[in-house]
């Protein structure tokens, strides 16, 4: 098997006062070196799927699986000792914000340095030049004067970069990227992920990349997964979204406001209750 | 017409002497009752410390800025609040993690004086499309677009009367991006709101605004009409970038 990842009927459970919540209802998916996109609409558990599969879900929330291996470990039954190494070196997760997970009272610097010490031997000189050398490459105007910067001192999407560099500099095999480039102007956008798609094709890096942006996503990705409700309901080959057959699927992509062709309302999405019922669409390699 | 948001030579800094970083330099727009105006630029060319030094949370500032005819000085009162209300970009950082949406709402509405609070938090709820079963979860409890619409909802609360709109979409999935653009446009036809919108999405800016605002390293480079925007109708370079960069990323 040369999967990166491979996950069989996957379970996030929450217990509520209500009883049991399930935020993702028995996916199955695999990743190997190639760019896989996860879409679909806020709360259909993307971000549930990216954190379960590094086993980062806060208790009293659960994961449950038939299958759960990354890189040859079995996730399931590893402990948080193994898990902390297999996040350092295998796979780093781009959480959806960016402020939340940097820490507040340590410069952005120190913390790229930090990230970058824990896992290779430099001298601090080294690591600040390559912390520098990552602010500009993801397209940080005046790494000098940011690196010094506290999180609260710098803007939204200067925090997602932070972020995506702090992820990047380890130089993991596996990355999940959840939304990272949401905050993003267009053109920045574009230099951030040239750099994801030069890992994954010159090194051969499994990315995972959460999006609720559909145009971005099939641009980007080779392969994309639609979730709706904690379950998958279609996979696609990227570039062929427009041929996506699901009625969920159309209707995210008909609710796009579009520069070109302007319209009075935009359409919403109708939901149909048997969306939620149809069982889960496997996207195992 | 009135002016809702009038703004001249607006400069903006962060430290002093020799560590002081101008922000925002010397940016004017003035923006009349009930008009969208949209503000895009670069990431970290200043729009969200626009807003935020119209509602009063930057330190250093200089220049003038006007709200409905009042001049505004260092302090914000209640009265601005109640006119003049935020939603953050960063819908993590902007609700209490301990509050529950019942708490963060009810405590909005009291702050104003409203009374008949239950009704008024389902109401909010129901506009921002979500249901009863979320009124009361903490944030922690809830996805990255269930709590921006929670902090849209805090934002209507008051009943406003100008919207700062900080990327208010860019954290929610499409379907829910429409819902809350539709919920947009229906209320400031319904109440003739004025709307200050930062995006860095064109097509949303597109939608929703009548005349753009570019900024670029804490300079406002261009002003244009949506029409011309559409057009591609732009004059300075990084505009141009902006508007063929977009063209590229939906292909
Ligand atoms: N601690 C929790 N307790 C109960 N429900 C939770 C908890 N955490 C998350 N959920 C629910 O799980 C569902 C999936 O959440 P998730 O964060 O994966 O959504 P998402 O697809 O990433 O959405 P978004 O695009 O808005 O970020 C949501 O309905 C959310 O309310
Ligand atoms: N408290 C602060 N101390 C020092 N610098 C700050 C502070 N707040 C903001 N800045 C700086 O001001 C500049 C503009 O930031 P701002 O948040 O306005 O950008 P933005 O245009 O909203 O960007 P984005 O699209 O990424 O959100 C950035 O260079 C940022 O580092
Ligand atoms: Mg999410
Ligand atoms: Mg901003």
């Amino acid at each position: 098997m040369s999967n990166l990842i491979d996950v069989e009927n996957l379970w996030v459970k929450f217990p509520t006062r209500n009883g049991i919540f399930d935020a993702v209802r028995g996916i199955s998916f695999s990743l190997g070196k190639e760019r896989l996109g996860i879409v679909g609409e806020s709360g259909s558990g993307k971000s549930m799927t990216g954190r379960a599969i590094l086993k980062l879900i806060r208790p009293p929330g659960r994961i449950e699986a038939d299958r759960l291996t990354m890189t040859g470990t079995d996730v399931l039954t590893a402990s948080e000792k193994e898990m902390r190494k297999l996040r350092g070196h295998h796979a780093s997760m781009i959480m959806q914000d960016p402020k939340f997970s940097l820490n507040p009272v340590m410069t952005v610097g120190r913390q790229i340095t930090e990230a970058l010490r824990t896992h290779e031997k430099v001298n601090m000189a080294q690591a600040r030049a390559r912390a520098l050398e990552m602010l500009d490459a993801v397209a940080i105007r005046d790494p000098e004067r940011v690196f010094d910067l506290y999180p609260h001192e710098v803007s939204g999407g200067m925090g997602q970069r932070i972020m995506i560099a702090m992820m990047l500099i380890p130089d993991p095999e596996i990355l999940i990227a959840d939304e990272p480039t949401s905050a993003l102007d267009v053109s920045v956008q574009l230099q951030v992920l040239e750099i994801m798609d030069k890992l994954v094709a010159e090194r051969g890096m499994g990315l995972i990349f959460i999006s609720h942006d559909l145009n971005l996503v099939s641009n980007f990705c080779d392969r994309i997964v639609i979730m709706y409700a904690g379950r998958i309901v279609e996979v696609c080959q990227a570039g062929k979204l427009h041929e996506a057959r699901h009625p969920y699927t159309i209707g995210l992509l008909n609710s796009v406001p579009n520069l070109g062709s302007p319209r009075e309302r935009l359409d919403v999405l109708r939901r149909d209750p048997a969306w939620r019922e149809a069982p889960s669409v496997s996207a195992l390699l | 017409m009135t002016l809702a948001i009038e703004i001249s030579d607006l400069t903006v800094w962060f430290g002093e002497g020799a560590a002081r970083s101008n922000a925002v330099r010397q940016v004017s727009l003035s923006i009349g009752e009930g008009e969208s105006f949209g503000l895009v630029g670069e990431s970290g060319s200043g729009k969200s410390t626009v807003l935020r030094a119209i509602t009063g949370l930057v330190p250093s500032w200089s220049g003038s800025m006007r709200i409905m005819n009042r001049p505004l000085g260092a302090k914000r009162d209640r009265t601005f609040y109640k006119q003049v209300q935020m939603v953050f970009q960063d819908p993590y950082a902007s609700l209490h993690p301990r509050m529950t949406v019942d708490a963060v709402l009810s405590e909005a509405l009291k702050l104003h004086g409203f009374g008949d609070i239950d009704n008024r938090i389902d109401r909010l709820l129901e506009d921002v499309g979500l249901g009863k079963g979320f009124r009361f979860r903490y944030p922690h409890q809830l996805s990255g677009g269930q709590r921006q619409r929670v902090a849209i909802a805090r934002a209507l609360a008051p009943e406003p009367r100008i919207l700062l709109l900080d990327e208010p979409t860019s954290a929610l999935d499409v379907s829910v991006q429409a819902e809350i653009l539709n919920l947009l446009t229906d209320l400031r036809a319904e109440r003739g709101l004025t709307y200050l919108m930062v995006s860095h999405d064109l097509g949303v800016v597109g939608h929703m605004c009548g005349q753009v605002a570019v900024m670029q390293t804490g300079e406002m480079v261009e002003l244009l009409g949506v029409e011309d925007m559409r057009a591609m109708k732009a004059t300075h370079p990084y505009t141009k970038h902006l508007l063929d960069s977009s063209l590229r990323s939906v292909r």
